[in-house]
């Protein structure tokens, strides 16, 4: 349920705050996303950079970068992913609690960028879990990596605490274990997570 | 610095039967290198680096390099005794024709070695080593106990070429895991086919995508 905006500003104007439990619970979430202390490749320089007094991620509340998963409320894919480190990576989030939240960092973390046609690979990390924002670039500036945690924000802020659209962790029937993939004798099998990522339909 | 001919002589000189060849290199820089034999190797490498003069020291990088079979197409000049009748008399005659005679070139691995002197600073000097061939006699032997710096290049070159090195004190796979097949960097390798999604395919991927495709649309026709 929802105020009514200009209600809320009369009342406030008299001293009185309105809001909702929603409204107040995801604004607690969206500020202090806590993200996990993790970077593969060069993209990981500019998620650093972005923590730093210039750009100051802290403004945001997500200065804390956790060293471990299991305080970890979001994954920034920060770089290459190789096919050796797929499996790691997946299994890194599967370690994570609910909620968490997943930003594809740069090409390489979304498609495999410049890599993509190399041997050891993949071709976005997408194919195995659930990403919730992609930004492209490479690297994507630390600007880019802002925009990208305030559009994040923006979508937990927009989460209904009830109904289909509810944020996993309040759904007791949602997927909390995605299958980490395995290493065969040519390529991870399998090559990609069904359930998770379907061939995008390509328009010409 | 000695010339590569100089260096030549002397591992001649040190070490007997070490079947040093001179592959020559005719870019401008001229670096020109040495071919030894795997059974010398490690002689040889012994008596570079602890060689007053050259003092190589420091091996700065290991490489590998797949020459795949070559078929070669040559035209020979064949002359032969035909026999001709003419006016009705029989007549021999040496006739001279032209043939394309191919053969195949066995392909080797190759595995290259760039020495430095970090005392007398020169360098670099460059060692190459060929395997017998590219399928089951890939073995050479290791630098590692020479120079402690090959263990994790001869590791990558043993990973993306398969080159066996004998005597290494570790070899696994550096790059790929440990159940992996394939050798990447060989010139026949053959990629796993996942151009199931190419939002700008050109060129080579293109066509490969487009294979890709087509495979998909066959196997879709065939299930039916
Ligand atoms: S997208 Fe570019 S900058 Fe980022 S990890 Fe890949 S190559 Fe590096």
């Amino acid at each position: 349920m929802a105020v009514d905006e200009g209600l809320k500003i009369e009342l406030g104007k008299q001293g009185v705050f309105v809001t909702t439990l929603q409204e107040l619970y995801n604004w607690g979430r969206r500020s202090s996303v806590w993200p996990m202390n993790f970077g593969l490749a060069c993209c990981a320089i500019e998620m650093i950079a972005t923590t730093m007094a210039r750009y100051d991620m802290a403004r945001f509340g997500a200065e804390v970068f956790r060293p471990s998963p299991r305080q970890a409320d979001m994954m920034i894919i920060s770089g290459t992913v190789t096919k050796k480190m797929a499996p790691q990576v997946v299994r890194l989030y599967n370690q994570m609690a609910e909620p968490r939240y997943v930003i594809a960092m740069g090409a390489c973390a979304i498609s495999g960028g410049p890599f993509k046609q190399g041997y050891n690979v993949l071709k976005g990390i997408d194919r195995y879990i659930p990403v919730d924002i992609h930004i492209p670039g490479c690297p994507p500036r630390p600007e880019a990596l802002l925009e990208a945690f305030m559009a994040l924000q923006k979508k937990i802020d927009a989460q209904h605490l009830t109904g289909e659209d509810r944020p996993r962790h309040l759904d007791a029937e949602a997927q909390g274990l995605f299958p980490v993939p395995g290493q065969g004798e040519h390529d991870l099998e399998p090559a990609a997570n069904k359930s998770v990522w379907t061939v995008p339909v390509v328009i010409r | 610095m000695k010339t590569v001919e100089e260096i030549k002589a002397a591992i001649e000189a040190a070490v007997p039967g070490a079947g040093v060849e001179i592959v020559s290199n005719p870019g401008p820089s001229a670096q020109h290198s040495l071919l030894i034999a795997p059974e010398s190797a490690v002689a040889v490498a012994t008596f570079l680096r602890d060689h007053a003069e050259l003092a190589l020291d420091f091996l700065s990088n290991v490489t590998g390099v797949d020459w795949p079979d070559k078929e070669i197409a040559e035209k020979v000049k064949v002359t032969r005794t035909v026999t001709k009748t003419v006016e009705g008399v029989e007549q021999s005659a040496e006739e001279t024709v032209e043939e394309t005679r191919k053969r195949v070139e066995p392909g080797y691995l190759e595995v290259v070695y760039h020495f430095y002197s970090m005392a007398k600073k020169h360098g670099p000097v460059v060692l190459r080593m060929r395997t017998a061939n590219r399928t089951d006699k890939v073995q050479l032997p290791s630098m590692t106990p020479v120079w402690r710096s090959a263990e994790f290049q001869e590791r990558e070159v043993f990973d993306l070429f398969g080159v066996e090195f004998t005597g290494h004190p570790d070899l696994r796979r550096i790059l790929m895991w440990d159940g992996f097949k394939d050798h990447p960097m060989r010139r026949d390798y053959v990629e796993p086919d996942d151009y199931d999604y190419e939002p700008t395919a050109h060129d080579e991927v293109l066509k490969k995508a487009q294979a890709h495709q087509a495979a998909l649309a066959g196997q879709k026709g065939a299930g039916e």
